[in-house]
């Protein structure tokens, strides 16, 4: 068996078993780490997959920036001294056969369908093309990103704030 | 890379999806249900790689992903900032608990 087989399904089962725990566990604060398991897969099966600069992208933004704002949120809405910190979940018997038929229709059509797979090369460094692909073609798409980050930033600020004398 | 193939990344990004369905739809903790949403966003950017890499449609994929990444660091810094609203006018973040539009 190829290393790069017996990588892919570490790091799957890795991803899949941090997914459930962000599912399935009782304890919100269990959830969030469990989530920043799944990030870390997900991080390593865009190494896996050749993409390089998009893993550590994965690992700056997400498992440093979105995950540690949702344990700040998690802790800020929580009573710290509170042990049993619920993460109630309903109806779930329903939940499952919904999800259960959606996720039997996806694999089935992804098993099915005829992917065009090309022969896979070796990976390159995409650093380069990634910035050229972002300075050239996707220029417009990323100037609008940079004003949709300083809306989002602001937005954050001034909902989240607390009205003086309101 | 023989063996492993597109088709396994797409059913890890089915199974991905699939649970962050499943948080949303059971979960009445709102950041248990941006967690789920999170892992939903996770699996579309696994499609993305794996359909980059092996269409070989050159840097298109993981700009999007790029850009799918950074459109959820807006989501959750929205997200969450709503949800510190939702909860110093309610004392609770269940969404089940939050009724009412006026507060």
């Amino acid at each position: 068996m190829p290393i790069t087989t017996v990588v892919f399904y570490l790091l799957a089962t890795f991803t899949v078993v941090c997914a459930l725990g962000v599912a399935l566990s009782n304890n919100i604060m269990y959830s969030a780490f469990a989530l920043m398991g799944t990030l870390l897969g997900v991080a390593g099966t865009f190494v896996v997959l050749g993409a390089d600069f998009l893993g550590v992208v994965q690992l700056l933004v997400y498992v440093g920036g979105i995950l540690v704002l949702t344990i700040f949120a998690v802790m800020l809405t929580h009573r710290i001294a509170d042990v049993h910190v619920s993460n109630r979940a309903v109806a779930r018997p329903l939940a499952v056969i919904l999800v259960g038929g959606v996720f039997a229709w996806l694999v089935r059509a992804g098993t099915a369908a005829s992917w065009v797979a090309k022969e896979a090369t070796t990976p390159q460094p995409t650093t380069y093309g990634i910035g050229n692909a972002f300075l050239t073609d996707y220029v417009l798409p990323y100037e609008i990103a940079s004003l949709v980050l300083l809306v989002a930033l602001i937005g954050a600020v001034v909902v989240s704030r607390k009205e003086i004398g309101g | 890379m023989e063996g492993v193939t597109v088709t396994h990344f797409v059913v890890l990004s089915a199974i991905l999806f699939s649970l962050g369905l499943f948080c949303v739809v059971t979960r009445r903790n709102a950041l248990g249900i941006l967690m789920g949403i999170e892992l939903i966003l996770n699996s579309a950017n696994v499609n993305y790689v794996a359909f980059a890499r092996y269409g070989q449609t050159g840097y298109d994929g993981q700009v999007f992903a790029i850009f799918v990444i950074m459109l959820a660091a807006a989501e959750a810094a929205i997200g969450l900032a709503i949800v510190l609203g939702i909860y110093q006018t309610f004392e609770t973040i269940d969404v089940d608990a939050t009724d009412r539009l006026r507060g």
